[in-house]
């Protein structure tokens, strides 16, 4: 985990629209699916993926690997595209997403999928069973990795996520790391307009957690935060990370309409040319 | 008579019978399971004595985590523990968790495949004068249904710390079910036990059994008191410790059911969706047959001392005896 170079930004950029197209073609394959937080978490799971976590694909279950928890399970077709690109397993698998006997469950399963490492769909718990990661890597002293946790700002609605927040910040988990993906969209609308969470950093401090807010797509500004969030030595790390939900695709990005809904094929070839018209320019 | 081969508490009709509570068993084969096994956990919400894992946490403070009153996140933090290779115990009361945590059980333990043990206290009506809010009667109908979870009920103290240290070796989660109340110890150190095994604890001295009495938990001890009486009126009957509710010894209860053609069952829980209800779906698969249900009968608790609600409830001595005399009357 170092800086970022011009030219790795540049690559992570690429690989962030792949990601993107991938995205777009999976869910209209699948004809069902999450889109906007799918395209809003882009960004930052490419960053992870290809920079920040420390993993192995082709030895998934690496002892040593750092552990990266997506607590909300239904914007999964960003993180079956993030781990076919890295390598996990072949890009063609991607168009299997949400079909009979696929690997790629509509919310990940590990049954299927064992390189994933929980099962998710129901919101707020995926918090928890970072924490409980964190707590046993505490109790065995082992400090040369991190537990991440990826988490939607809608989950904080459950009461579940606050008694996991509540239980890491008594114990001063430093080695926690949670990302709150703040597109301030859930499936009935805004989130400040269906249970207002603001002021959601001074939410997290009460609780005895180090805050961080950075916007959701600037690799440099992303990385930073990380960066910064390692160097806390005293408690459990948040980064808010403000993203537009649909990211990419001008016309989807902020309505939350595209919340739990898959572009159709229309809909996807237009979005997939304006994903390859961008990607020309780098 | 009792079964000669289990090596059974001889005192067992004693009036002054040795009893303790199932929990307490728990407690003690927790604390044995962390000092055979490092990774083994504890996490508890805000319960710690009473739910006995005071003695685990005084000895591996460092291993206990107290979580206050949350059972969300007591079962859930359990299942990120597990990922990591602990083996966590989780407990509270039956009532909060699985009864508040259902969801959060089924998908990151159970789905999941983390192995974590949630071990249920104060289970049943005997639970006694706190009330119809602390008296869970539907906690095996929920944990049965969930795949991949087994379900374990012990029958008095000695089998509680046996059925603790099993679950400490096993790969899969599971639900422990313990009793609050001071209950007659039925079993020795002797006695075996081994999780999807059923046991006849009481059988006729003499020929075959008219009625197969099927029991788990803390009611196992008026079953057997049940039967002697039976027996002093000329019924023979077995009666089957079923602590293991999942996995089931299905070909033990066939065979039961095949030698007596009528069955009762017997537990501290609402009949719809527990034991009997386990045994029924088996039996009306294999080998259709008579039964009987003793439990609670669609209705919640109340307060009143354990042995006023039982009786109250009709669990109690002469409520089986009444339910084996039924059954045999409806025998084909």
């Amino acid at each position: 985990m170092t800086y970022l170079t011009d030219n790795k930004i540049l690559e992570l950029k690429k690989t962030a629209n792949l990601i993107r197209q991938s995205i777009i073609e999976m869910l209209v394959e699948a004809k069902s699916g999450h889109t906007a937080g799918a395209l809003g978490m882009a960004d930052i799971f490419t960053l992870f993926y290809f920079h920040i976590l420390k993993h192995n694909p082709k030895d998934p279950l690496w002892e040593d690997r750092d552990r990266l928890i997506l607590s909300n399970g239904h914007i999964c077709p960003v993180l079956y595209a993030s781990m076919a690109h890295s390598g996990y397993f072949p890009i063609e698998e991607l168009k299997t997403l949400r079909k009979l006997g696929s690997r790629l469950q509509g919310h990940p399963h590990r049954e299927y999928l064992p390189f994933v490492e929980n099962s998710s769909g129901p919101l707020g718990a995926g918090l928890s069973q970072a924490v409980g990661m964190a707590l046993a890597d505490k109790i065995n002293e082992k400090k040369d990795r991190y537990i991440y946790c990826f988490m939607s700002d809608g989950e904080l609605n459950e009461g579940n996520s606050w008694e996991a927040i509540m239980l890491a910040g008594k114990n001063k988990l430093k080695n926690l790391i949670a990302i709150v993906d703040r597109n301030n969209i859930q499936i009935d609308g805004y989130t400040e307009k269906v249970m207002p969470l603001e002021p959601l950093a001074d939410k997290w401090r009460a609780f005895n957690w180090h805050v961080i807010e950075t916007g959701g797509h600037n690799f440099k500004e992303l990385n930073d935060a990380v960066l910064e969030a390692q160097k806390i030595k005293d408690k459990p790390i948040v980064i808010i990370a403000h993203t537009t939900p649909s990211k990419g695709i001008k016309e989807w990005e902020n309505d939350y309409k595209w919340h739990g809904i898959p572009p159709n094929k229309e809909q996807g070839e237009m979005a997939l040319k304006e994903l390859r018209e961008l990607g020309s320019r780098f | 008579m009792l079964n000669p081969q289990l090596k059974l508490n001889p005192k067992i009709f004693n009036e002054d019978v040795e009893q303790a509570p199932i929990r307490k068993g728990f407690g003690q084969g927790l604390l044995k399971a962390g000092e055979i096994d490092e990774n083994v956990v504890a996490l508890c919400a805000d319960l710690t004595e009473s739910t006995q894992m005071h003695l685990f946490a005084e000895k591996f403070p460092k291993r206990f985590i107290e979580m206050g009153v949350a059972e969300q996140n007591l079962v859930t933090v359990a299942s990120g523990m597990s990922a990591m290779g602990k083996i966590p115990f989780c407990s509270s009361y039956a009532m909060f968790s699985p009864g508040r945590n259902w969801e959060q059980i089924r998908t990151t333990i159970a789905y999941n495949d983390r192995k974590v043990i949630i071990v249920g206290n104060h289970a049943g009506i005997s639970v006694g004068p706190d009330g119809g809010t602390h008296q869970a009667l539907e906690d095996i109908a929920l944990m049965r249904v969930i795949p991949n979870m087994d379900v374990i009920s012990p029958c008095d103290a000695i089998e509680a710390k046996k059925a603790t240290l099993s679950l400490a070796k096993t790969k899969k989660p599971a639900y422990l079910r313990l009793a609050r109340d001071k209950t007659p110890i039925i079993t020795t150190e002797e006695t075996p036990f081994e999780i999807g095994k059923a046991q006849i604890y009481w059988m006729p001295d003499v020929g075959l059994a008219q009625v197969g009495i099927i029991v788990t938990g803390s009611l196992t001890h008026r079953a057997i008191l049940a039967a002697k009486k039976l027996e002093e009126k000329g019924i023979k009957t077995k009666v089957m410790n079923l602590s293991s509710i999942i996995p089931i010894d299905k070909d033990a209860i066939i065979t039961l059911a095949k030698e007596t053609k009528a069955i009762v069952t017997v537990e501290e829980h609402q009949i719809a969706g527990g034991l009997g209800g386990a045994v029924a779906e088996i039996l009306a698969q294999n080998y259709p047959t008579p039964i009987e249900f003793i439990g609670v009968q669609n209705t919640f608790g109340q307060s009143g001392t354990p042995d006023e609600l039982i009786k109250h409830y009709k669990m109690d001595v002469p409520d089986i005896i009444l339910a084996v005399e039924k059954v045999l009357k409806r025998k084909i």
